[in-house]
């Protein structure tokens, strides 16, 4: 028995140092890239032109909310490129100096849109034309916990429509639960980022808000410190922030 | 005290209040029909009956969302004929309570009635007893402690239901936030002091009506093996 329990400790022991040694060949870059969830269908698809441009380097994802992956990398989580959906988190990456000084940039953009179930026959074409008696469930997302909620809260402060809905308002607790409310119809109207509509084929999208209406809704990027392939980390940024990059975000609806 | 709403600890005692009397009724009534009864397919249906038990209530908030949704089989139809929307109202938060909460009432009640002897409702019957006699004179008080838990712990789990009822009734604050609901959404939002406020509420709640069950069933256990 202790023999076994030996040859199987050794067993395991030389797996994990076939792991290492493979992953500390110099030219292959692996690059693990802590993502924002809103993100997950467009990085995908970038992902397969991205590596055969680029020979020798992997990018591997790592989806989650920008909140929770900053905290990964606060306690050691290995990442060599971290894309925030809120600028809070990557500031408090940037506080922390967990992040390469200079790599930070802005590599897209969001606006929220006025969505309805496909079938609706809503007329409206402005949040402007929103008429609260006209509604009878709007789904936003929850104001003070999903950035989402947020954004659609100035809005419509903005535009004083905030108070008017208020008891016709559901709240959701993250931005895809707004989606499905108004996807299985349950709810007349919602508010999401454009790229979520994108991705659904059951909803359709009534409206655009005006960028003045709430604080701009970007996603910055940055080389995580602790990165092993800093440069491979900045050559990926920098495609994102290029032309190409650009157009291939622009096709899942962000802007 | 702190200066807030008290508005989810009514609604919460309301919707598990409602549930739990269609849960007792239905469970206590579908548990006696199967009971000492054998047919094909009895298995089946119950691990049908408590399947919601098992499942994540997500799915099975989702699986009451295409029934009582809007365009749902049997919401739009109700929709249609009476104008009367489930989804987002505090009946839905009945609904999805009476679904999770179901499987423990039929269980408890399963249970009690088959560990009952056969033979006092038979010799109830041989003095010529209706079946309804039967039940209401000989079954239902033999049966009582464990139909008691039951109902102890449906109506628990009731106030605290939290995935299926999110997706069913939603959260309306004023309408649909019912404790649990206030609890998520102010840790997600960090207001810790109300959370723990909530949280201390449906402990003490939880905890106080085990208590009460644990205590009761034992004296009443003593009172029946003594005599």
């Amino acid at each position: 028995m202790k023999h076994f329990l030996f040859t199987a400790l050794f067993a395991i022991l030389s797996i994990f140092l076939v792991g290492c040694s493979e992953s500390e060949k110099p030219e292959e870059a692996e690059l693990l890239i802590s993502a924002a969830a809103s993100l997950t269908d467009a990085l995908e698809d970038v992902n397969s032109t991205y590596e055969e441009q680029h020979e020798g380097v992997k990018l591997t994802y790592n989806f989650g909310s920008s909140g929770k992956l900053a905290a990964n990398i606060e306690n050691g989580a290995p990442s060599d490129v971290f894309l925030s959906a809120s600028s809070k988190d990557m500031n408090d990456m940037e506080d922390k100096e967990l992040i390469l000084d200079g790599s930070r940039e802005n590599f897209t953009s969001n606006v929220l849109v006025l969505i309805a179930h496909k079938d609706s026959d809503s007329r409206i074409d402005s949040f402007k034309d929103i008429d609260p008696a006209d509604v009878d469930h709007f789904a936003v997302g929850e104001p003070e916990s999903v950035p989402v909620g947020r954004y659609t809260k100035e809005t419509l402060e903005n535009l004083n429509l905030w108070e008017p809905l208020q008891t016709k308002l559901v709240m959701g607790s993250d931005v895809r639960q707004v989606l499905t409310y108004v996807e299985m119809g349950n709810a007349d109207l919602g508010v999401v980022y454009s790229s979520d509509a994108f991705v659904s084929g059951d909803v359709k999208v009534l409206a655009e808000s005006d960028p003045e209406w709430h604080a701009p809704i970007v996603y910055p990027g940055a080389v995580v410190k602790a990165s092993k392939h800093p440069e491979a980390a900045q050559d990926f940024l920098d495609f994102l922030t290029s032309e190409k990059g650009e157009k291939a975000l622009q096709e899942f609806g962000f802007k | 005290m702190l200066d807030m709403d008290y508005s989810p600890l009514l609604l919460s005692l309301k919707v598990a209040a409602i549930s739990t009397f269609f849960v007792f009724l239905a469970g206590v009534f579908i548990a006696y029909l199967l009971a000492k009864r054998d047919f094909f397919g009895k298995s089946v249906l119950e691990a049908l009956f408590l399947l919601p038990l098992v499942l994540p209530p997500t799915v099975v908030g989702f699986g009451l969302l295409i029934l009582f949704g809007k365009k749902g089989w049997i919401g739009s139809w109700l929709v249609e004929w009476f104008d009367f929307q489930i989804v987002f109202t505090w009946i839905g938060a009945v609904i999805a309570s009476i679904v999770v909460s179901f499987p423990l009432m039929y269980q408890s009640a399963a249970a009690a009635f088959e560990s009952l002897d056969e033979r006092l409702s038979n010799a109830a019957r041989t003095m010529g007893a209706s079946e309804w006699r039967v039940f209401w004179s000989v079954v239902f008080p033999l049966a009582w402690p464990g139909l008691l838990a039951g109902l102890v712990l449906s109506f628990a789990r009731g106030l605290g239901e939290f995935g299926a009822t999110l997706m069913l009734a939603g959260y309306i604050p004023g309408k649909t936030d019912t404790i649990p609901m206030a609890i998520y959404f102010a840790v997600e939002s960090g207001q810790m002091e109300k959370a723990t406020f909530w949280v201390v509420i449906i402990i003490v709640f939880g905890f106080s009506l085990i208590l009460w069950v644990n205590w009761w069933s034992k004296r009443n256990i003593r009172r029946f093996t003594r005599s």
